[in-house]
């Protein structure tokens, strides 16, 4: 009954799943992140956060607009190096390894680590090239390894039935959820590690939202999820564990249950309960 | 304040006034491209028309009457005071205006000019006999009269009215003929005479290294034998060739009563225009429509075809495109997706957008200066050196002309491609990289296909601009008249080095360097048309690659 109070309105039951006995301390480490500051130019972003994502469990981060989530999930793939003036200090360690280290082979370090945006965003191409890009990116041309990766790739991301018969048309003729099942499915076929997901479902409507959401249940057996999302019921769906930050520091993390129902910290409870975000 | 007032203030406030003058400035726009087009086609086009020729009877007054024929090109008012003061004997009384006809008379041989003005007035007992006869001639011009006999070799085969179906088959034969000779000179002898040049060049390049010893020299000359013998036999082609050509002959008398004889190898066709129905000028405009599009110029570019300027612009506009498309393409990747944003790569912007105000002219100077001289000149004398001290790529050509129109256009491509890149959404560049591509495999592979669209605008643009310069070529490439078309027979083929024929230069020439003005004015419009139509051609084939390039990319809109 303790619980009711707290989730206001997030009914834990209803979801159907049994998260009992998650407990960080058995997890397996996917990334580790000991310590790490990040810099746009002369603005901090990112105040010495300390995380661990483990392994095959879906990772939510939440928090209000500008509070360093996405920030924080693109240093796993080192997509902020991509952005002018955008410093990093500190480790990221994936399977042990410090991405940041130099000589790390950022491409590779992509595939590994793969992601999917806030807008779908295939490319102008047919629905077979989008799903095969990374693969032809990395030199493989044979057809029947491509055909059986397509439509591999496409049945994990739940998209087959309703593509197979039109796979050489264009991509962008898919309805926006289609679309990012697609981008989905394109980003599975290169058999990544991670698979972080910026907001996935921002952009799609409430069917197409529930259709990606299984879809992130389905692939937690496979890959480490990490999520960025702003709905919180989102989060508490489709999470195992729960990161909330705020002004770029990491203020509290553990399993989804425990952080929605019984947070540590006021600023954890005030944001899940409404009163600011 | 008046109900009026209000009324005019709500009107000005309800944006009527605007949208008029938009429209205004739109209909405007149409009106003129339209008149333009409208102008150029009318007068271009009605030169082709084969008009009646007028035979009258002209009396200056104090002065004997006398019979002239020709075709009347224009009529005009002119003051009479205009006329007397020319020093025409023209009578005091009268209106204050008086007509004055330009007349094509033809018989340039005969009267000396093939235009003259009279007065209308003076004109009396204008009639069109249907049996008066226009010939075309390969020189002087046309010639008007009554048709007398025709020879064949000297021996009379018609006379009078037998002699037009006589002349006709003359004509064919003659044509056929002319033909053979065109091919035999152009085809066969041209390919000897490459031949021997480049014999003659080996000969000096060996000269050169010392290596001219007995052994090269003496197969060289069993080569150069070979070309002279089989010169030898088409020598003696030839001039039977000739000799037939100019067999036959035809009379003709003038409307004042004059004889002159044509040799037939000078007749390129013979028409009686007044006797002709609708469908017989219809069919012989069209014929004449063709022969100029499809036929070299003949005296001083008034007669005959265009089709080597037509062709010399074609070629000089694609060998542009080839250069300039992938040099700004690169060059604008490099500025938009690989430079250092900042005060450098500003300072380059502005340079390159100014470039395109840069005056044509000086490009050609600097095309002049630096391609033909300092470059050509370097080639010559690095893989040419037995041509000297006859340049070879150090004289204006057809590739220094492209290159000049290159460098002229360059900015309009990378302009337009870098919008282009710009214009690309970063999220589909994200997706790209977020699968492992590297930043050149996300370019070649997603960011370019997607902006090739762009950078067929900035072609278009580019081949709009390049195929109607006409300043600049005149120093680094094209001439007057170039003797032979740049792509032939003889290896290799394209000739870079060749001066070319330009519409646009070819315009200008016809209506400003020309000795037959008023025969020329025509044509100059015929040309601008032509030139218009090339241009059009060339971009509608550009636009239709892009719109097929943009329904491949639609960009994404959401």
């Amino acid at each position: 009954m303790q619980h009711e109070a707290h989730t206001h309105g997030i009914d834990m039951a209803a979801l159907g799943r049994d998260r009992q006995g998650l407990n960080m301390a058995n997890e397996r480490v996917a990334i580790d992140v000991p310590g790490l500051n990040l810099y746009y130019g002369e603005k901090q972003a990112l105040f010495d956060v300390k995380m661990t994502i483990p392994n095959q469990r879906v990772t939510a981060f939440i928090g209000p607009s500008g509070c360093g989530k996405s920030t924080l999930l693109r240093t796993f793939n080192r997509m902020n190096d991509l952005v002018d003036g955008c410093r990093v200090e500190g480790e990221i360690n994936l399977d042990g390894k410090n991405i940041y280290r130099k000589g790390e082979d950022v491409a590779e370090l992509r595939r590994r680590v793969g992601m999917v945006f806030q807008k779908p965003n295939p490319f102008p191409k047919s629905i077979y090239e989008n799903v095969v890009y990374g693969l032809r990116i990395q030199g493989i041309n044979q057809k029947r390894v491509l055909d059986e990766a397509v439509e591999w790739a496409l049945k994990s991301a739940a998209l087959w039935d309703e593509v197979k018969d039109r796979l050489h048309e264009s991509a962008l003729g898919l309805s926006g959820g289609q679309q990012q099942r697609l981008v989905i499915a394109r980003t599975v076929a290169v058999q990544p590690e991670v698979l972080l997901l910026d907001e996935p479902c921002s952009a799609l409507d409430p069917i197409s939202t529930l259709k990606v959401e299984e879809l992130i249940y389905e692939l937690k057996s496979k890959y480490t999820i990490v999520i960025v999302t702003h709905n919180m019921q989102q989060a508490a769906r489709v999470s195992d564990y729960t990161a909330f930050m705020y002004m770029g520091k990491l203020i509290e993390f553990g399993d989804t249950d425990t952080l929605f129902t019984n947070p540590d910290k006021k600023q954890t409870e005030d944001y899940i309960t409404g009163r600011y975000g | 304040m008046s109900v009026k007032q209000n009324n005019l203030k709500a009107w000005f406030k309800s944006g009527s006034p605007w949208i008029w003058m938009n429209a205004g400035a739109v209909s405007i726009a149409v009106i003129m491209t339209l008149g333009l087009l409208m102008v150029i086609a009318v007068r271009g086009l009605g030169h082709f028309w084969p008009a009646d020729i007028v035979e009258a009877d002209y009396q200056i007054p104090g002065q004997e009457a006398r019979v002239m024929a020709g075709e009347i090109t224009q009529i005009e008012e002119v003051p009479r005071a205009r006329l007397a003061a020319s020093g025409l004997p023209v009578e005091a009384e009268g209106g204050e205006f008086m007509t004055r006809e330009l007349f094509k008379v033809g018989n340039r041989d005969v009267y000396g000019a093939d235009f003259t003005w009279v007065v209308g007035e003076w004109l009396s007992n204008q009639r069109t006999p249907e049996n008066l006869t226009a010939l075309e001639r390969r020189e002087w011009g046309n010639f008007y009269g009554y048709l007398v006999n025709v020879k064949e070799a000297g021996v009379l085969v018609a006379e009078g009215d037998a002699s037009w179906p006589a002349l006709q088959e003359r004509i064919e034969r003659v044509e056929q003929l002319h033909t053979q000779l065109v091919r035999l000179e152009k085809k066969d002898i041209g390919r000897i005479n490459a031949g021997l040049e480049r014999i003659r060049l080996q000969t000096r390049k060996l000269e050169l290294q010392g290596k001219l010893n007995d052994v090269a020299q003496a197969e060289l000359d069993a080569e150069r034998a070979q070309w002279d013998a089989e010169y030898k036999v088409l020598e003696t082609e030839l001039i039977a060739l000739n000799q037939a050509f100019n067999r036959d002959s035809v009379t003709l008398k003038t409307v004042d009563g004059r004889e002159v004889t044509i040799s037939m190898g000078k007749v390129v066709r013979a028409f009686q225009p007044n006797a002709m129905g609708m469908g017989e000028k219809l069919s012989f405009y069209f014929a004449k429509l063709w022969e100029f599009v499809s036929d070299d110029p003949r005296e001083a570019n008034t007669e005959g075809g265009i089709f080597p300027a037509i062709f010399g612009t074609v070629m000089m506009t694609l060998i542009m495109a080839v250069i300039v498309t992938p040099f700004g393409v690169v060059a604008a990747i490099y500025l938009r997706e690989y430079a250092k944003q900042g005060p450098l790569t500003r300072v380059i912007r502005i340079a390159v957008n100014n470039l395109a105000g840069v005056p044509a002219i000086v490009y050609g100077v600097f095309g002049l200066g630096f391609f033909v001289y300092v470059l050509g000149g370097s080639l010559d004398r690095m893989f040419f050196p037995e041509a000297a001290p006859a340049p070879t790529f150090g004289t204006p050509g057809l590739l220094w002309a492209s290159l000049t129109l290159a460098i002229l256009t360059l900015p309009v491509v990378i302009v337009a491609t870098e919008e282009g890149l710009a214009r690309i959404p970063r999220a589909v560049r994200e997706g790209s990289l977020a699968l492992g591509a590297t930043k050149v495999e996300t370019l070649w592979r997603v960011v370019l296909p997607m902006a090739s669209p762009a950078m067929m605008t900035g072609l278009i643009l580019a081949v709009a601009r390049a195929a109607g310069e006409v300043a600049p070529l005149m120093l680094v490439g094209v001439v007057k008249l170039a003797p032979s078309l740049p792509v032939d027979g003889n290896y290799p083929y394209l000739h870079l080095d060749q001066k070319i024929m330009h519409l646009g230069f070819h315009i200008y020439d016809v209506g400003f360097q020309s000795p037959n003005v008023e025969a020329a004015r025509p044509l100059v419009y015929a040309t601008a048309l032509l030139l218009v139509l090339v241009i059009v051609v060339l971009n509608m084939a550009a636009v239709y690659i892009r719109n097929h390039l943009r329904e491949k990319y639609k960009a994404l809109d959401h």
